[in-house]
């Protein structure tokens, strides 16, 4: 997987963030999902599954714990991508 | 923000959802007076929002074998199934479960809640995988996130959502544990269990069906929807709780699979609680024969569902998919909601009010359950009660 396919990645994660929240809030890589963003568990267990379907991979919520900001989230979806292909 | 405040700012985000003096959640029921009837307050309400499908929380056989267990047995056990609170009765329920759905074997375990999360995380832990529809309850998610595994969610009943995922599973099928309900307790909806089963045999897989609410209200002898499906040795393992049709606590797993066993010794909410009373015990086993020779009453229960949920659909109230004992009104904010509840507490009817994040999807549901005691004159009021509320409900924006 190259580069690209992680800037892909963050693209779609700042797209889909951006409609499920505030207009007015600027999503960028170091934003905090819960406290910036107010992304419930609900919204964001959806998410996932958009992710899910997008990549072809299979994001298990128990690995979301470690998540924080959207650059965490990018990673791990990086890291999932790259051992499932 | 330390711990505390955490829980000052969650108290207000709820609170401005729900003002303080709407006691909506945690009502203080006064006095119970029948299957169908209580006071709150000064009020004396009808009970439509109940888990008691069969109407038997009065019965006189139960009563009677729950006061013949505390003078014979104490009021308690005071120790786990593992150590000292292991008597007849829970035995002899466990092979009455098992009979009941010709297994092998079953387990009893102290709560419903406890039945899932025992049951789930001693099936699986950490490599392996669960797959759970997207609307699971709660017992099952909080069981899953106890095992360890890896928690994939599919779109709930969405057979197309859960191939696919399925099909990403690859050789982590081996290890992985199917999970959904008979009877879906937010909109009553069925599982479409014949294509799930059909999934699990071309893909592989455990499945754990959970019959919490469907147990006693569907099929002939109450099996749940395995027995209108007629699918029963098609699911691997079944769990179901005493606090709903059967009208006590409790819960329980049954199984072909001589592997249930093993759950006795390392489920740790198998182990590491006390057992149910002998009261609960007794009263269980007697419910679980009235249940599986109530037809009438699943007759009666069905009848009751038909006439309200018709009654409901036919003046525009946004229902689930299928008519059942869980009859919930899809309202568009929290605030029609909670003045549908409102109105019918004015009308002396008590439902359930299930607000976001606790309904799927953000919605906001008034929810009736209903029972097999309740009269059709009673299920005509709260029908026509609804019809009354509709258009001061929706004009409400
Ligand atoms: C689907 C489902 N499973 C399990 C449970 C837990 O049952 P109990 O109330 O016996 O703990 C419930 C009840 O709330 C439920 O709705």
């Amino acid at each position: 997987m190259t580069e690209s396919n992680y800037d892909e990645i963050m693209k779609l994660l700042c797209d889909r963030l951006s409609d499920l929240t505030n207009a007015d809030v600027l999503i960028a890589p170091e934003t905090n999902l819960i406290n910036q963003l107010s992304i419930d568990s609900i919204k964001l267990l959806n998410l996932i599954m958009e992710i899910e379907d997008a990549f072809d991979i299979s994001i298990p919520i128990n690995a979301l714990t470690d998540v924080q900001t959207v650059r965490e989230l990018a990673d791990l979806v990086h890291k999932i991508k790259i051992t499932s292909s | 923000m330390n711990l505390l405040e955490k829980l000052d700012a969650a108290a207000a985000a709820r609170k401005a959802l729900l003002p303080d003096g709407v006691g909506a959640f945690g009502i203080p029921i006064e006095e119970v007076f029948s299957a169908t009837e209580a006071r709150i307050g000064s009020r004396r309400v009808l009970l439509m929002g109940t888990n008691n499908y069969l109407g038997l929380t009065f019965s006189p056989e139960c009563i009677r074998a729950a006061h013949e267990a505390i003078d014979k047995e104490g009021t308690g056990t005071t120790g786990s199934r593992m150590a000292n609170g292991s008597y007849f009765g829970h035995r002899a329920l466990e092979k009455e479960f098992a009979d009941f759905y010709q297994c092998g074997s079953g387990i009893v375990f102290t709560t419903g809640y406890q039945a899932n999360l025992g049951t789930i995380s001693g099936l699986v832990g950490p490599g392996d995988t669960v797959l759970i529809d997207g609307d699971s309850h709660a017992s099952i998610f909080d069981g899953c996130i106890l095992s360890g595994a890896n928690i994939i969610r599919f779109k709930h009943n969405d057979m197309a959502d859960m191939e696919k995922r399925l099909r990403r599973l690859g050789d982590n099928i081996e290890t992985t544990l199917i999970i959904a309900e008979g009877i879906y307790s937010m909109l009553g909806d069925q599982a479409p269990l014949a294509d799930i089963v059909q999934l699990k045999n071309k893909y592989g897989g455990i499945l754990l069906l959970d019959e919490a609410h469907s147990l006693g209200v569907l099929g002939k002898t109450g099996q749940g929807l395995v027995e209108t499906t007629g699918l029963l040795n098609e699911v691997d393992f079944i769990t179901g709780t005493f606090s709903k049709s059967l009208c006590s606590i409790g819960g329980f797993c049954v199984s072909n699979h001589p592997q249930l066993e093993q759950l006795r010794y390392v489920s740790h909410p198998y182990i590491f609680t006390a057992s149910p009373s002998p009261a609960t015990i007794a009263s269980t086993r007697a419910a679980l024969e009235l249940l599986r020779k109530g037809s009438h009453l699943r007759d009666k229960l069905w009848s009751n569902c038909r006439q309200l949920y018709s009654q409901l659909q036919e003046v525009g109230y946004q229902l689930g998919p299928d008519p059942g004992p869980v009859i919930a009104a899809v309202v568009a904010t929290p605030q029609q909601a909670l003045l549908l509840w409102q109105q019918l507490l004015e009308h002396n009817i008590y439902v359930n009010l299930i607000l976001p994040p606790a309904a799927p999807e953000g919605k906001s549901l008034v929810r009736c359950s209903v029972n097999a005691a309740h009269t059709t004159e009673e299920i005509r009021y709260v029908g026509d009660t609804f019809v009354k509320l509709y258009d001061a409900i929706n004009t409400q924006a």
